[in-house]
């Protein structure tokens, strides 16, 4: 007998029997109807309209009848909030039950019915079942905490359950001490400030306790809330790392990781000379080793962790090389992963056998896989020495095979290896040169023609290689075209007789037939050098290129240690710090250090500090930039500082006669770069607020600083203008921000080339990127910063309009859209009003636009125009939208809905900025 | 903690769904459907999603998917092993794990899921304490269910999930008392195409089958523990007895249980009981190939080899094949191009063999890629890292019960590179 009896359907409708079955005076016939029921609630069909027949199932002594009702319950009261009331009675008389069992199922199931008028009656059988007699009660109850403050966290802490779930740490049942960390920790995540687990020598001894003999789930729960614990000094630190070691024979992978995770943390406390230290580092090995020979799933989470821990501590894994060699059945995404980490652990010691593993992969049959191999075979090149040529010739033997994506893989490579080792490799050219033909990836294009330019004194021919690539110029990718134009210079200027012509064509060909700005951009300088000082073009062009770093994927040190705290977590397995905006957790602890920046006295608001320095020059509070903006857009191309006097020289010249010849007019190419710069931030820009006095001279010690933020051509750009208004020179300025909402970091240092002269105001833009640290601001879009100077640091905070975050492929699909929409709970819908806007919906749509916020879809219903729309945040969040605009009435209706409602007020604003502007 | 639970099948369909919190629609689904999509092989598919609002986190196992949904940072690991507790669970209560085992105990798996997480956090996942609430389906309990209408859930309170022994039940008795204990050990290895071990090493197992009444405390003892350096135990095992005496001390769970699991490391020699000669070649020009492979007894220790066999995965572009084997018989699949020759015993004076012709789809060039022997085998009453029990002695209970203990080996990733 089998359940699948319960999807057996009659013509007179299913929901019509069921209803007549429930209804039965017969226990079993009930029981049967009941079971039927819930068959069709697990493959997901509606039966929610027998609410009332099953909720009258519910007063039975029959245990299993009565677990079934509840199951229902748990899965509808949602939608029938007013009919769950009737369950109310039952539940408070089985939390009285003489049965712990049913007076936990009761509490259990009491706290997963999420409709808030019952949550209220549930309030007092928890406290009682909080301080039942039967550990089992106890332990139930913990959980059901954690599930009342997710539906309703303020009456929670209004009742005092988290100070009852505070005191049951201490309880004299593991269990119970398991349940209990586990509520609050999930308590937690959602206040990230809170003092919930506060951790002191007492209660981690209570929790080490509870760790042998608390089930294995327990054991995880109570070692990830040991790891945010600090030991006072080393002595404790070993205390505990000795009695968390155990858990590393643990058959729960989980339960190994976790206690991977404290000890990791804990060992940088120990001294490095202990006995105790070099012991743990072994015990270490072992557990990490067995993890790879579980199922692949956990292989893949574990390789991820081992990737981390690798990075930080590379002795504890170094002769463990073989178990990462990679079985030709292991999972697509095992394989990348152990290459990976072989990678990692490549030393002189191994090198030998490594390279004959990556060559046998060459020859695998997934070309992702072979790619990667090739790729690997190049890294340890570079990062082992003494291997290069090994690696070189392995390499060049593969190109030999001719497999087409081998040999364009293996060309990307060597290139990447004649930087690191320059004029050491270049007999292999000949061999590269043969397999020209075969190359059709641009990246491997690239390389080669890279390979060309950059020996194009020693290759005969090279000439007529380039030459070659230029027949097809306008249909190679950009990647190509670049470096195509890059080679010819470099070949003119190595053998300037016999390439004048085709010099002349490439550039040509870049800035007169191309509309790339990229390109053009890049022919024009290149033509501009070579027309008025060819010896400076040279130093430029054929200047010396710093070596490539020796692991290029390395992650940068301060997240390595963040993430290290955060082993066998997601944050692990992606490799990036747990944001502030993972759904559903609003706010996530920081596990480091405290940054240093954000004292007291710069946190004051913009409009504070205009008003304190009154004096400073009005920056011009315009939607098109200022020429100053610009001629820092061009500073950004990263050109050489030997270019800044020409760009000063031609600056303001008439725009422009396209030049002709290499004769041309420096001012005119020039004058043509600044409409092109100028094209990017025209009418249907993004909204770039005036600037604002962030930082008055009086607080600075003479120094003041006004800016705006802006968004140009997908770049987050914040525009400084700093002045000097103190009496001596300032140099050595360098900025930096403190962690805030949206990771917004600096991508690159404040080019302040020349020093700061007293009365002398220098205009600077800093381009943003959004991969910082992250950390929750009040307001959301609030940013600390830090300027230093030869003087001092100074610190002071900004607001920048959301907009600029706002990506260009924020246009989302109609039916997403219309999915997305229905899927937001209302609760995060916010409405606003936006006065005195004297815009159509067309014209309010098209100014939106450039701020990268879609409409979607328009809508007129009875004269008014409803426009949907959606923005993407560059940390992922969509945000959508609907805009009610009324022909003649100045006024519009907006509502937002995100899953991160926080960001509404913002969005709001930023709608106001755009649409009054 | 885990929000909710889908199984889906290979050809993407949702089966059951189930939800501890609130519930999540099943169209988040589509992004790991997707992913499916995009992979060669369903164990391709990468075990952890990111959605825009949710964790996908999966496994593929029994040619099911088992999908959960998670909102908040939870360790994926112990979302991991909870899935495959899942499945095991199903194994363990219907005897297999299949979609119509599933569909058949849709209630019953829908009642155990509701046992084994609790707002997802983990409730009861240990077999011996979900059995006693609820029972597994035989065929006399339905009948007697039938005619007296009692049910399959438990109502007595779980001493079992209170006690510092949560996984052995209380009051178990048996007129036969006996303990059995098997030592598997599977070799994983990679051996190159002149038969020189890249890596090897040996994964052991000691699976118990434990009947014994009342609370017996047992203690098995290793003629060689120095062998294990690299272990992990049910959680019954005490640690410190390990460290200090490297014996295993424990109160066992009743029935069926993994006892220890244990790594034999590569530095370690590990002996290859077999070698393989192999040479599969393809002809410069033409369209022909040639496979001879051979199988011979290496590192046997005296005992017989047995159900050994050969699969290999023969390039794309083959069309036909046309062997012959000296002994035992082989299979062909000219859709998946997988070779599979079962050879059964070894016979050291005759060496089973296989040979012949490859022929490749005209025009089509020589195949890039060297295909990978993989190798199947079995040693009875052979541990191959020359593990021993030396002996099991029974406190805290006074009958005399029945002990046994048995060796075996097989290949785990056997692989040979050509």
């Amino acid at each position: 007998m089998t359940d699948s009896k319960y999807f057996t359907t009659t013509k007179k409708g299913e929901i019509f029997e069921l209803k007549a079955e429930l209804n039965s005076d017969k226990k079993e016939k009930k029981k049967e109807a009941v079971k039927k029921v819930i068959a069709s609630m697990t493959v997901g069909k509606d039966v929610s309209a027998l609410f009332p027949d099953v909720v009258n199932c519910m007063q039975t002594d029959n245990l299993e009848l009565k677990k079934l009702v509840y199951l229902y319950l748990m899965n509808y009261a949602k939608s029938q909030p007013d009919m769950a009331i009737m369950a109310v009675n039952t539940f408070v008389k089985d939390c009285e039950d003489p049965n712990p069992l049913i007076r936990a199922l009761a509490v259990r199931t009491m706290g997963c019915i999420r409709v808030d008028k019952i949550t209220e009656y549930l309030c007092e059988p928890l406290r009682k079942c909080l301080k039942d007699e039967d550990p089992y009660v106890r332990k139930t109850a913990a959980v059901c905490v954690a599930k009342l403050h997710d539906i309703n966290a303020q009456l929670v802490e209004d009742q005092g359950f988290l100070d009852t779930l505070k005191d049951l740490i201490s309880d004299s049942n593991p269990m119970v001490v398991a349940n209990a960390v586990a509520a609050l920790s999930e308590i937690a995540e959602s206040h990230p400030n809170s003092n919930l687990l506060d951790l002191n020598p007492q209660s981690i001894n209570k929790l080490l306790t509870a760790l042998n003999e608390c089930t294995e789930w327990g054991q995880i729960f109570i070692l990830d809330c040991l790891a945010n614990y600090t030991p006072r000094d080393d002595r404790e630190s070993q205390s505990i790392c000795e009695r968390v070691t155990p858990r590393l024979s643990h058959a729960n992978s989980a339960v190994v990781l976790s206690a991977v995770k404290v000890l990791m943390k804990f060992m940088e406390m120990l001294p490095k000379d202990l006995d105790y230290y070099g012991t743990l580092l072994k015990k270490l090995a072992p557990p990490l080793v067995t993890l790879l020979s579980a199922e692949p799933e956990l292989q893949y989470v574990a390789l991820r962790n081992i990737n981390l821990i690798v990075q930080k501590r590379p002795e504890i894994l170094k002769h463990e090389m073989k178990v990462f060699f990679v079985k030709y059945n292991d999972p697509i995404y095992v394989k990348l992963e152990k290459l990976d980490i072989m990678i990692r652990l490549a030393s002189q010691a191994n090198i030998a056998q490594v390279l004959a593993e990556l060559k046998e992969y060459a020859t695998e049959v997934d070309v992702d896989f072979v790619r990667k191999a090739v790729r690997a075979i190049g890294r340890c090149a570079i990062k082992v020495e003494q291997s290069a040529e090994r690696c070189v010739s392995t390499l060049l033997d593969l190109i030999q095979t001719k497999v087409n994506y081998v040999v364009q893989e293996a060309i990307v490579v060597i290139k990447d290896i004649f930087r690191k080792y320059p004029n050491k490799y270049e007999s292999v050219i000949a061999t590269l040169c043969e397999n020209l033909d075969s190359l059709d990836e641009p990246e491997a294009r690239a390389a080669m023609i890279w390979i060309v330019g950059e020996y194009a004194e020693r290759i005969d021919n090279a000439d007529e290689l380039l030459e070659s690539f230029l027949e097809g110029f306008h249909d190679e990718s950009t990647q190509v075209q670049l470096q195509l134009l890059t080679a010819i210079v470099k070949l003119f200027l190595k053998k300037p007789t016999e390439t004048q012509e085709l010099v002349q064509q490439v550039l040509s060909l870049a800035t007169q037939d191309s509309d790339n700005p990229d390109l053009r951009d890049r022919g024009y300088i290149y033509w501009r050098l070579l027309s008025t000082d060819p010896v400076a073009a040279k130093e430029v062009v054929l200047a010396e290129k710093p070596l490539i770093s020796e692991e290029t994927d390395l992650i940068e040190p301060t997240l390595l240690e963040e993430l290290i705290c955060h082993i066998g977590t997601l944050a692990s397995v992606y490799h990036k710090p747990p944001s502030a905006f993972v759904e559903g957790s609003r706010g996530v602890m920081h596990k480091r250090l405290p940054a240093r920046t954000g004292s007291g006295e710069g946190t004051e608001c913009p409009d504070v500090g205009n008003a304190a320095g009154g004096s400073a020059p009005e920056a011009a509070p315009s939607i098109i930039p200022s020429q100053g903006d610009l001629l820092g857009d061009l500073l950004n191309l990263d050109l050489p500082a030997v270019l800044l006097p020409l760009m000063g020289a031609g600056f303001g010249a008439a725009p422009a006669v396209m030049p002709a010849s290499l004769n041309a007019p420096v001012g005119g190419g020039l004058g043509d770069l600044f409409d092109l710069g100028g094209g990017v931030g025209m009418p249907m820009g993004a909204y770039i607020p005036p600037k604002t006095v962030w930082l008055p001279a009086m607080k600075a010690k003479g120094l003041e600083i006004s800016g705006t933020f802006a968004r140009r051509a997908g770049v987050i750009q914040m525009e400084l203008v700093l002045t000097n208004k103190a009496m001596s020179v300032m140099t050595d300025f360098a900025i930096q921000f403190n962690r805030n909402s949206f990771g917004l970091a600096p991508a690159g240092p404040l080019q302040v080339l020349t020093p700061l002269g007293p009365n002398q105001t220098i205009e600077v833009s800093l381009p943003l990127s959004t991969v910082g640290p992250v950390m929750k601001m009040d307001p959301l879009n609030n940013l600390q910063v830090a300027v230093k100077n030869n003087i001092d640091v100074f610190y002071f905070s900004c607001q920048y309009p959301i907009s600029m975050l706002f990506v260009e492929d924020g246009k989302m699909e109609r039916q997403v859209f219309l999915a997305t929409w229905k899927d937001i709970p209302n609760d995060n819908e916010s409405q606003f009003q936006i006065q005195d806007c004297h815009l159509n919906s067309e014209a309010a749509s098209n100014k939106l636009q450039g701020s990268n916020i879609f409409t979607i879809a328009k809508r007129t219903v009875e004269g008014q125009d409803m426009l949907y729309m959606s923005i993407k945040l560059s940390n992922g969040i969509w945000v959508l939208a609907e805009l009610k605009v009324q022909a003649g009435n100045p006024n519009y209706t907006i509502s937002l809905k995100c899953r991160a409602p926080e960001v509404s007020q913002c969005v709001f604003q930023c709608y106001e900025a755009v649409l009054k502007n | 903690m885990i929000n909710s639970l889908f199984l889906i099948n290979p050809s993407g369909e949702i089966f059951l769904e189930k939800h501890w919190k609130s519930v999540v629609s099943r169209s988040v689904c589509d992004y790991f459907l997707e992913a499916k999509e995009k992979a060669l092989e369903p164990e391709d598919v990468p075990p952890v999603i990111h959605t825009p609002h949710h964790y996908l986190i999966s496994i593929y196992r029994d040619k099911l998917f088992f999908l959960s949904v998670i909102q908040t940072e939870v360790p994926p690991l112990f979302v991991i092993e909870f899935l495959h507790r899942v499945a095991e669970m199903i194994q363990d209560y219907f005897g297999e794990c299949s979609e119509t085992v599933v569909k058949d105990h849709m209630v019953m798996v829908y009642e155990l899921l509701e046992e084994m997480l609790d707002n997802g956090f983990p409730l009861a996942t240990e077999s011996n304490v979900l059995k006693e609430m609820i029972r597994p389906p035989t065929i006399l309990r339905s009948v007697v269910n039938t005619l007296t209408g009692t049910s399959n859930v438990g109502d007595t309170l779980l001493t079992g999930q209170l006690s510092t022994i949560p996984w052995r039940r209380a009051g178990v008795r048996y007129t036969n008392n006996e303990a059995y204990f098997d030592v598997v050990e599977e070799i994983d290895a990679i051996l190159d195409q002149s038969g020189t071990t890249v890596f090897a090493e040996i994964q052991g197992v000691v699976e118990a089958c434990v009947k014994l009444s009342g609370m017996p405390d047992l203690t098995l003892s290793f003629m060689n523990p120095r062998l294990l350096d690299d272990v992990s135990f049910h959680p019954c095992v005490r640690y410190k007895l390990w460290e200090s005496e490297r014996v295993l001390s424990f109160i066992p769970p009743d029935g069926n249980f993994t006892l220890m699991t244990y790594h034999v490391n590569a530095q370690n020699l590990v002996a290859i009981p077999v070698y393989v000669k192999q040479s599969i070649s393809f002809f410069e020009c033409g369209s022909d190939g040639r496979l001879d492979v051979t199988v011979g007894p290496k590192q046997t220790m005296g005992k017989t080899v047995e159900g050994v066999m050969v699969t290999v995965h023969l390039p794309k572009t083959i069309l036909s094949i046309n062997l012959t084997a000296t002994q035992g018989s082989y299979t062909y699949d000219n859709g998946t191009k997988l070779l599979v020759w079962d050879i059964g015993k070894l016979n050291p004076q005759k060496l089973p063999n296989l040979r012949g012709s490859l022929s490749l789809q005209a025009g089509a060039p020589k195949p890039e890629e060297n295909p990978s022997l993989n190798i199947d085998l079995k040693i009875q009453q052979l541990a191959i890292s020359g593990l021993k029990v030396n002996r099991l002695d029974m406190f805290g209970e006074k009958y005399k019960p029945f002990k046994g203990v048995k060796y075996i080996t097989k290949a785990g990733k056997f692989q040979v590179r050509t």
